[in-house]
C-alpha cells in the first residue's frame, strides 16, 4: 500500500468531479429524489388510512408498473441514441440518408419494443407473485399506455437532447430525466396528498392524470373522462415541445460543428 | 440506379463556394473553394490541423459552415441534404460501425437505409473484391483496425455512390493491404466514373490514386495541380518533399513562369 499512489488516484477523481459538474449534481440529486418521493408516500398513508380507502399495496404497485412502462419508452429513445455514441456509429447514421424524424422515429419503435416486453414480465410477475392482475384495469389500459408511450418519448427526446448540448458528460442525463419529474407525477400518491405548491406542476404534467386515475379505477371501475383529456392534449405539447428542441438543439450542434466531435469521440 | 455512364464526364458533381469556418475566432476553413468533376479523385492535403477534415464535415454537412455553400450535382447542400447523400458515401479511418453486431448485420442494416437493391448480393459482391468473405460472421467490434476499415469501405460502396468522400482510409492499413485497398478505389472508380475526395498523409496513396491535389494550409487552399505538375512546379524529388515545404512555411507555389523543359 502506497499512500501516493492513492491519493494521486484521488486526485484524479477530484479532477474528473470538477471538470464535469454533472456528477457533483448527481451527488445531491438522487438522494433528494428518493426522500422526496418516500416523504410524500408516507403522508399518502398517514392521511388515508382507513380500511375503505383500498389497498395501498395495490396502488403501489399499479404505480409501479405504469411507472416503469413510461421509463422504458424514455430509455428507448435516450439509450438507443447513446448506443450510436457508443459504438461510434453516428456519423454513419449522419452521413446516411436519414432524416432527423426516420432516426426519433426508429428510437420511438424501439420504446414501444421495450415497454412491451416490461408490461408482459412485470404483469406476471405481480400477479403470480403479488395477486395483483394489472388487467384488472381492463380497458382503461390502453390509453394508460399510449400516454404514458407519448410522455416517455417527450423525456427521450428531451435526455437526448441534453446529452447532444453537454456531451457525454450528460450521459446519466439518460437516466436522471424520467425521476426529477418522479416525485411531481403523483406516481405512488394522490396530488392532493402532496405538498400545496407541488400540485400545480403536477396538473401541467400528461402522467399525472394517468396515475390518479389509475387509482380512481382502481376504487371504482371508473374515472374521470376528462383526465384522459388532459393527458392527451398535454402530451401533445409535450411531444410537439420536446421535438421542436430536439430540432434546435440538432441544428446549434451542426453549426458549432460539434456533431462530428461527438460522433467520433 | 444512377446510370453514371450515360452523364456528362466532366460535370461538376461537388463544389464549394467559399467556405469559412471559424471555431472560437480561429479559422480551420478560409474562403475555401473547388470543384469535383465525375471520374476525378482529388486529393485533399495538408498538415495536421490544416483543416481537411472540418472541409469534408462540411461537404458531408455534418457541420455548417460559417460563410459559404457547398453543392453537389448542382443542388445546394442545406436543402437538398437527403437527396445528395442518397448518392454520396463517406468512409473514415476515426468512425467505426457499431462494435456489438456481426459484420454482416450492420452491412444489412445499411444496405436497408440505403435501400440497396439485392442487398446480401450487393454486400457479397464487396466482401469478395476487398477480399474479406470470411470476416462476415465476426463480431465487428473485434477487428483489427486494417480489418474495420475494409468492412467501413464495404459500407461506403454499398449504394453505388457516384461521389465518395475518404478521410484517411489507409491510415491504419499495413502496406500490403494499402496497396490493394488503393487498387480496389481506382478500379471501382473507373467502372463507375466516381468522383472521390480522398485526404491522406500518405503520399503514396496520393501519388497513385489522385488524378489532382489541392494544399491546404491553416485552411486555405494554397497550391492546386496534378502530382506530376506540382513536382515539376516546387523541383522536389518527391510529393513528401512538397508537403514539407508548404507545411513548414506555407510556401506557395506559383504557377510556373517557364516550364523548366523550355
Ligand atoms: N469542433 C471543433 N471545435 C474547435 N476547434 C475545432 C473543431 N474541429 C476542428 N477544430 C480545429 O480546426 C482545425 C482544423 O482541424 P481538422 O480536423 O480539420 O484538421 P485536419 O486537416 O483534418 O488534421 P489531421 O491531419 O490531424 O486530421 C484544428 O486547429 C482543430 O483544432
Ligand atoms: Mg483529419
Amino acid at each position: 500500500m502506497n499512500f501516493r499512489v492513492i491519493f494521486a488516484l484521488v486526485l484524479r477523481y477530484l479532477y474528473l468531479y470538477t471538470r464535469t459538474p454533472m456528477r457533483m449534481v448527481e451527488l445531491v440529486f438522487w438522494p433528494v429524489v428518493d426522500l422526496v418521493v418516500w416523504g410524500n408516500v408516507t403522508v399518502f398513508i398517514q392521511k388515508n388510512s382507513n380500511p375503505d380507502f383500498g389497498h395501498f399495496i395495490l396502488f403501489m404497485l399499479g404505480g409501479m408498473i405504469l411507472w416503469d412502462i413510461m421509463f422504458r419508452a424514455q430509455q428507448g429513445v435516450a439509450i438507443s441514441f447513446l448506443e450510436d455514441v457508443w459504438t461510434r456509429n453516428l456519423l454513419n447514421v449522419f452521413v446516411a440518408p436519414v432524416r432527423t424524424s426516420e432516426y426519433v422515429g426508429a428510437t420511438f419503435i424501439v420504446g414501444l419494443l421495450r415497454i412491451a416486453v416490461t408490461a408482459v414480465v412485470l404483469g406476471l410477475i405481480s400477479w403470480v407473485g403479488y395477486a395483483f392482475n394489472i388487467f384488472s384495469l381492463g380497458g382503461w389500459l390502453l390509453p394508460f399506455f399510449l400516454n404514458l408511450l407519448a410522455f416517455g418519448w417527450a423525456l427521450g427526446l428531451l435526455s437526448t437532447g441534453l446529452i447532444l448540448r453537454y456531451g457525454q458528460a450528460a450521459e446519466s442525463l439518460a437516466w436522471a430525466i424520467p425521476f426529477f419529474f418522479q416525485p411531481v407525477v403523483a406516481v405512488f400518491y394522490r396530488v392532493e396528498d402532496m405538498p400545496a405548491w407541488s400540485q400545480p406542476i403536477a396538473w401541467c404534467l400528461p402522467p399525472t392524470y394517468i396515475f390518479e386515475g389509475m387509482r380512481q379505477v382502481m376504487q371504482s371501475g371508473q374515472m374521470r373522462w376528462d383526465y384522459l383529456a388532459w393527458a392527451a392534449g398535454l402530451n401533445v405539447l409535450c411531444l410537439a415541445g420536446a421535438g421542436a428542441l430536439f430540432g434546435w438543439i440538432l441544428q446549434q450542434t451542426r453549426r458549432r460543428g460539434l456533431l462530428t466531435k461527438f460522433a467520433t469521440q | 440506379m444512377p446510370s453514371s455512364a450515360s452523364s456528362d464526364p466532366r460535370e461538376v458533381i461537388l463544389q464549394a463556394h467559399h467556405l469559412t469556418r471559424e471555431f472560437d475566432g480561429v479559422r480551420a476553413l478560409d474562403d475555401f473553394c473547388f470543384e469535383l468533376r465525375r471520374g476525378e479523385v482529388l486529393g485533399l492535403l495538408g498538415a495536421n490541423g490544416a483543416g481537411k477534415t472540418t472541409a469534408m464535415n462540411c461537404l458531408l454537412g455534418l457541420t455548417l459552415p460559417t460563410s459559404g455553400s457547398v453543392s453537389a450535382f448542382g443542388l445546394d447542400l442545406q436543402r437538398h441534404r437527403i437527396e445528395i447523400l442518397k448518392r454520396a458515401n463517406f468512409c473514415s479511418a476515426y468512425t467505426a460501425l457499431p462494435g456489438n453486431l456481426l459484420v454482416r448485420q450492420n452491412l444489412t442494416v445499411f444496405a436497408r437505409i440505403y435501400g440497396v437493391p439485392d442487398a446480401n448480393a450487393r454486400i457479397a459482391e464487396l466482401m469478395e473484391l476487398l477480399e474479406i468473405p470470411h470476416l462476415a460472421g465476426r463480431v465487428t467490434g473485434q477487428l483489427s483496425a486494417g480489418e474495420s476499415t475494409r468492412v467501413n469501405l464495404v459500407k461506403a460502396l454499398l449504394n453505388r455512390p457516384e461521389l465518395l468522400m475518404l478521410d484517411e482510409p489507409t491510415a491504419s492499413l499495413d502496406p500490403d493491404i494499402a496497396d490493394k485497398v488503393r487498387k480496389v478505389v481506382r478500379r471501382v472508380q473507373r467502372e463507375n466514373q466516381l468522383g472521390i475526395l480522398y485526404t491522406s498523409h500518405n503520399m503514396r496513396d496520393i501519388e497513385e490514386v489522385c488524378d489532382r491535389v489541392i494544399f491546404l494550409h491553416r485552411g486555405r487552399v494554397v497550391c492546386e495541380g496534378t502530382p506530376t505538375d506540382l513536382l515539376a512546379r516546387s523541383s522536389s524529388q518527391s510529393l513528401e518533399d512538397v508537403f514539407i515545404k508548404i507545411a513548414r512555411d506555407g510556401e506557395i507555389l506559383q504557377e510556373p513562369p517557364t516550364p523548366p523543359s523550355a
